[in-house]
């Protein structure tokens, strides 16, 4: 995840795709990859390229959920909420990371190490509650061990 | 040109896999399995077999269904079964391998089962109270196969649905699925052969295929499961689609919360390049087609099909109301036909074994089987595949084991967010897409969570319905506002504030709400509620102000 931004590294991530409009959500998702977030600046870049208004950029970005216009922590913590999770009581694994944390869902630490997110549905409901960390699942997890994933104390 | 040579070659190395002349070990290797500690498993593996100095061949599967055992580990040694066993850890890898490879004891205490025979006091893995009942057309190759390897799935038969339908008339192929009344497994249950009709009727070019692995349901993960133990099965339906509607482009949505599913897909679509199974000319046939990936972005409401393909077009995902049709006019305003996941994957075996060979299994209306992911407070959560017309209780009971801890159930909630909660007065019902229907409830994808006696329908009510008032993408009023003003009220009773009039008043609102949504989002939205009312009235009225309730009294 690269945090400088300059013109060169975006003008990168544009060329994967092509000038048209269908690319618009794939180049978002090809940039957010890279940089953790959509800047403005890059929003910019992508309307430019496409040959659309920011308005309409900003518009399909604020649309999905999946994208985030705040740079988010080194970690990303996400607890799935899903049925299966919630029945089996992925609300209290959220209340104690949001106590570990010190943050609320949707939040990151102030050292921008964790940001703490709930997830619609993993799939992976046999093992519920789930939690994912960055790339990795964590299944079956209490309010007791859900601390532990965190390490630390 | 065609793929015999290949699948003889193929079947010579799947031979080699079930005889093996050197120990064969599966690991199940998808996103149960990575939640349950496959990967570190899969390392203990690599280090027991160098530790005993053991030569086997370790392979990759996808799901067997029975996640409630994951991690899952097989092992084939020459001229023994495959056995499977269950929960594996880190920590007992090692003494397994000693002790099945080297000393030939295959460790009953360890194992779930052996595959189509009992062994060595181990019990046949498909007798099993959670395999017997299933019958695996769709998931087929789920767990069985390496999905990463293209000689597994031909071996298996991969790929013959296909070029047999490459030596018939495209409208006899239509015919033959009509036949086989298949019907779309995302939820609705459209005919699919009416469907593919119809886009192929139109005159309009080019034709685009869509297959929709937007699974969004929380609490389903049938098309996850699928995607990743067998991608092929799947894309082989999207070719007979493609050549049978005449479509020359074809896109999976999926979603970006499934990278592993997305990862398989794309090493399977680098095989069929390889094999002349896309691009021009497909196996000398004169037929072209070229599929691509898009990833969704995290809106519940692109598994409708308009604002899907919306998505796709890089827009907003709002849908829109129809007709047009998408056999009309779809993606870019062309003729477009759209099945979901499980629909495509039951495509090939209907070519290769005959629509009478299907439509032998389920009931007169909804044939063939459907996949279920059971999940909640169930003793066997996993996936299954059973025959239509089954009955919810020999699925909870009989297959699922039964309800965790001893407890009581109390509902089975089918069909995710846009279906309802059964209660046990209903189990009796069979599942295919009339009946369930008729109790207020909905096949959907098929999800089913199981509830027991310390959930509150209020509040399991309320789980959905909050679900669905977020996702709602705000473009027609009875969604955007409807669920809201839904939601306040069924707050007030979880507060024990309710109103004795707003039970009606939830009907009512529910009932506009259903009628006048723009799609099947909304109009599925009130469900939960409705089906809670209709069969838990009580727990509503439990939830009455007792003041409002003294005071109706004396008026």
């Amino acid at each position: 995840m690269e945090r400088i931004l300059d013109k060169s590294s975006i003008d990168e991530v544009l060329k994967v795709y092509p000038a048209r409009r269908d690319s618009l959500v794939r180049l978002l998702q090809a940039m957010q990859s890279k940089f953790g977030y959509l800047s403005e600046e890059v929003m910019l870049a992508v309307a430019d390229y496409l040959n659309l208004s920011p308005s309409s950029v900003y518009s399909v970005a604020t649309f999905y959920a999946q994208f985030k216009f705040k740079p988010a922590g080194r970690h990303c913590i996400k607890v799935c909420y899903g049925t299966a999770c919630h029945v089996k009581g992925a609300g209290k694994v959220l209340t104690e990371l949001e106590r570990k944390l010190g943050i609320k869902k949707g939040e990151t630490t102030p050292d921008r190490e964790y940001t703490l997110e709930t997830e619609a549905c993993f799939g992976s409901c046999a093992l519920a509650p789930l939690v994912m960390i960055d790339s990795e699942f964590y299944g079956r997890v209490t309010p007791d061990s859900a601390p532990d994933l965190i390490g630390g104390d | 040109m065609g793929l015999n040579s290949l699948r003889k070659e193929s079947i010579h190395e799947w031979n080699e896999v079930l005889n093996p002349s050197r120990p064969q070990i599966f690991v199940g290797m998808s996103t149960c399995g990575e939640a349950s500690g496959v990967v570190a498993v899969n390392k203990a593996i690599q280090d027991g077999l160098e530790e005993h100095g053991i030569d086997a061949v370790v392979n990759k599967t996808g799901c067997l269904g029975i996640c409630y055992c994951e991690p899952l580990v097989d092992i084939i040694k020459p001229g023994k079964p495959r056995i499977s066993y269950r929960s594996v850890e880190k920590t007992n890898v090692s003494g397994l391998l000693k002790d099945y490879i080297l000393d030939d004891n295959p460790r009953p205490d360890l194992a779930l089962g052996a595959w189509g025979q009992e062994f060595k006091g181990i019990p046949d893995l498909f007798e099993l109270d959670f395999m017997k009942f299933q019958v695996r057309i769709a998931l087929r190759n789920a767990g069985v196969i390496n999905p990463e390897n293209f000689s597994h799935y031909l071996a298996r038969g991969g790929y013959q649905g296909f070029e047999k339908a490459l030596d018939m008339d495209p409208e006899e192929i239509i015919a033959e699925i009509e036949k086989a009344g298949l019907r779309g497994r995302g939820g609705a249950g459209f005919p699919t052969g009416m469907k593919w009709k119809l886009c192929r009727k139109s005159r309009n070019f080019p034709k685009y295929l869509i297959c929709n692995a937007d699974e969004g349901d929380p609490g389903a993960f049938m098309d996850r499961s699928l995607l990743e133990s067998d991608p092929h099965s799947v894309l082989e339906g999207m070719l007979i689609g493609a050549y049978a509607i005449g479509c020359s482009r074809g896109f999976i949505y999926i979603r970006a919360e499934y990278p592993l599913a997305i990862k398989r897909l794309k090493i399977a679509l680098e095989h069929m390049k390889r094999h002349h199974l896309l691009g021009e000319n497909i196996l000398g046939s004169g037929f072209s087609f070229d599929i691509e990936i898009r990833e969704g972005a995290g809106a519940f409401v692109c598994g409708e099909e308009t604002a899907l393909m919306k998505s796709i077009e890089g827009q907003r995902g709002t849908p829109y109301s129809r007709p047009p049709f998408p056999a009309q006019a779809g993606l870019w305003g062309k003729p477009t036909n759209i099945n979901n996941v499980e629909t495509w994957a039951n495509v090939p075996v209907i070519l290769e074994k005959g629509a009478g060979w299907f439509n032998r299994h389920g009931t007169e209306k909804s044939k063939g089987t459907k996949t279920f992911a059971l999940a909640g407070k169930v003793n066997n959560t996993g996936l299954i595949e059973v025959p239509m017309g089954m009955t919810l209780e020999k699925i909870v009971y009989a297959i699922g084991g039964g309800v965790c801890d001893g407890k009581e159930l109390k509902a089975v909630q089918t069909g995710g967010p846009a279906g309802g909660c059964l209660p046990l007065a209903k189990l009796g019902l069979t599942v295919d897409y009339e009946s369930l229907a008729e109790a207020g409830s909905i096949m959907g994808s098929g999800g089913m969570i199981v509830l027991d006696e310390d959930d509150s329908m209020l509040e399991t009510a309320r789980y959905f319905l909050a679900f669905i008032q977020e996702e709602s993408c705000g473009k027609c009023v009875p969604c955007r506002t409807g669920t809201r003003q839904m939601l306040a009220i069924l707050d007030t009773f979880i507060k024990g504030r309710g109103k004795p009039q707003d039970i009606e008043t939830l009907l009512s609102l529910g009932d506009s709400i259903k009628k006048t949504s723009l799609c099947g989002l909304g109009q599925a939205a009130p469900n939960p509620v409705l089906t809670t009312i209709n069969y838990f009235r009580g727990e509503y009225e439990k939830g009455i102000n007792p003041k409002l309730l003294r005071a109706k009294a004396h008026q």
